[in-house]
């Protein structure tokens, strides 16, 4: 309990249960608004184009999000503390989520831009062993004998994987450059020249980043909450 | 770590099952894919080295997966844990095991993946080799530290690919495209950022896997 006291003071709940939520959709109906009604349409690609503004900011976000596993996860492993494998825990659910975004929104670009829903190119591939890894993370810790152990398990998955992520990343990317695609990997992110497309861009990122952010402490908060509620469980099973 | 090694050969002497096992699915495999492909396509020997990774995985899986169902089920890593030795010693020596008992199958999947392929021997067999070490022990490597895991979860056949195979991603990929380079008459040196790959890599699991052993084996 002593770790969670840092963070128990009035005024930060308040704001992070209370007004970060109203934020967030604030942000996200800001961000609809750009991506919808203010940006203009990209000239080569058309409407399809407008995805792109909500599939950069979860890529950006997932990975992020591996590694905030894995610092948690060494913390975790190393110093112990409960408050870091609930934060372990909830960064690879955020992540997972994000990163089933991208894989969702990737393709329904790629169909009609590219012509095909999937290429095995280098950052696409790695998203995918990356959403594995997420998956394998979260199962570990359900299939795991116990919740010590499923913690354990995970966290030593949490850090092999997010040393794995770059590796892959490396030898996707080689392996594809020895048989060059057909077509070629677009670039996110650079060639937006329009002021307007940059800014809504940013606007997504920080929507996403909200999002994210409240979405981690929703699921900090549940985890200590149904941490406490085991305790108490204990506590009463041993006063029978 | 020898003692300990000598036990699981030993034991492979005697019951011969872990090698059994290797076989069997890598010669399955093998079969299998042999058939996916079309025998007569000029374009089959792209599907070669695919074809043998996917054995040396497949059974590989398994073989890894049976090194601690025995120790669980006779309570012997209790035992080997109560040993005074350190916990990373003991993963060094199931992963040393797990790398000799791969390589040995491949004495007998290698022939025969070249009879199905057509490939004649060459200085390219010794190279196919080569690549062949490295990529088995990075396997071995983080297969037996997932092993270790897996094994204490419920459907533990399910877990250890699914926790194994992602992370045994680069050195599928790393080996898949050295073999194909070397089997279509490149030399070592053509391929050798690959090879320096799959040797890190070999390297990064070995140090993760001895350092994080004993928190996997943990009560």
């Amino acid at each position: 309990m002593s770790d969670d006291e840092s963070i128990r003071s009035t005024g930060f709940r308040h704001i992070a249960n209370d007004v970060l939520p109203m934020v967030v959709l604030a942000a996200m109906i800001a961000a609809l608004w750009a991506v919808f009604l203010y940006v203009p349409s990209e000239a080569d690609q058309g409407v399809v184009q407008r995805i792109f503004y909500f599939h950069l900011p979860p890529a950006i976000g997932t990975f992020v999000m591996i590694f905030l596993v894995a610092i948690a996860s060494a913390v975790y492993l190393w110093r112990g503390g409960v408050f870091w494998d609930r934060l372990a825990q909830a960064s690879a659910e955020v992540g997972l989520l994000f990163c089933s975004i991208v894989l969702t929104v990737g393709p329904i670009w790629a169909k009609p831009i590219w012509g095909t829903w999937w290429t095995w190119d280098a950052r696409l591939t790695t998203t995918l062993i990356l959403w594995m890894i997420y998956v394998a993370y979260l199962v570990v810790r359900a299939w795991a004998p116990s919740r010590e152990q499923g913690a354990r398990y995970a966290a030593i998955l949490g850090i092999v994987g997010a040393i794995d992520v770059p590796i892959v990343q490396r030898s996707v990317y080689w392996w594809r450059t020895i048989h060059p695609a057909v077509l070629v990997t677009r670039e996110g992110g650079h060639g937006l020249q329009d002021p307007r497309m940059q800014f809504t861009l940013i606007l997504c990122f920080i929507a996403f980043f909200l999002l994210g952010a409240w979405l981690l402490w929703v699921r900090l908060e549940s985890g200590r909450v149904h941490d406490e509620a085991e305790a108490l469980r204990m506590r009463l099973a041993d006063a029978r | 770590m020898l003692a300990i090694l000598l036990k699981d050969y030993l034991i492979e002497l005697r019951t011969k099952e872990t090698l059994a096992a290797l076989l069997t699915l890598g010669v399955l495999t093998l079969l299998v894919l042999s058939f996916a492909f079309d025998p007569t396509s000029e374009l089959r020997p792209l599907a070669a080295p695919g074809t043998l990774w996917a054995a040396v995985v497949f059974s590989g899986v398994l073989a890894v997966n049976r090194s601690f169902l025995a120790e669980r089920d006779n309570a012997c890593l209790q035992g080997l844990l109560l040993c005074p030795i350190d916990r990373g010693t003991i993963y060094l020596a199931k992963a040393a095991a797990n790398f000799l008992f791969m390589l040995a199958a491949q004495v007998v999947l290698l022939p025969l993946f070249m009879v199905f392929f057509n490939l004649t021997p060459s200085g390219a067999l010794f190279r196919v080799c080569l690549v062949l070490v490295l990529g088995i022990l990075g396997f071995a490597a983080a297969g037996t530290l997932f092993a270790a895991m897996s094994v204490r979860t419920r459907a533990r056949e399910v877990m250890l690919p699914l926790l194994l195979l992602p992370i045994v991603m680069p050195v599928l990929i790393g080996g898949v495209v050295a073999s194909g380079a070397v089997l279509a008459g490149k030399g070592l040196g053509e391929v050798q950022q690959w090879m320096q790959l799959l040797v890190v890599y070999d390297v990064v699991l070995l140090v993760v896997g001895w350092l994080a052993f004993e928190y996997a084996v943990e009560e």
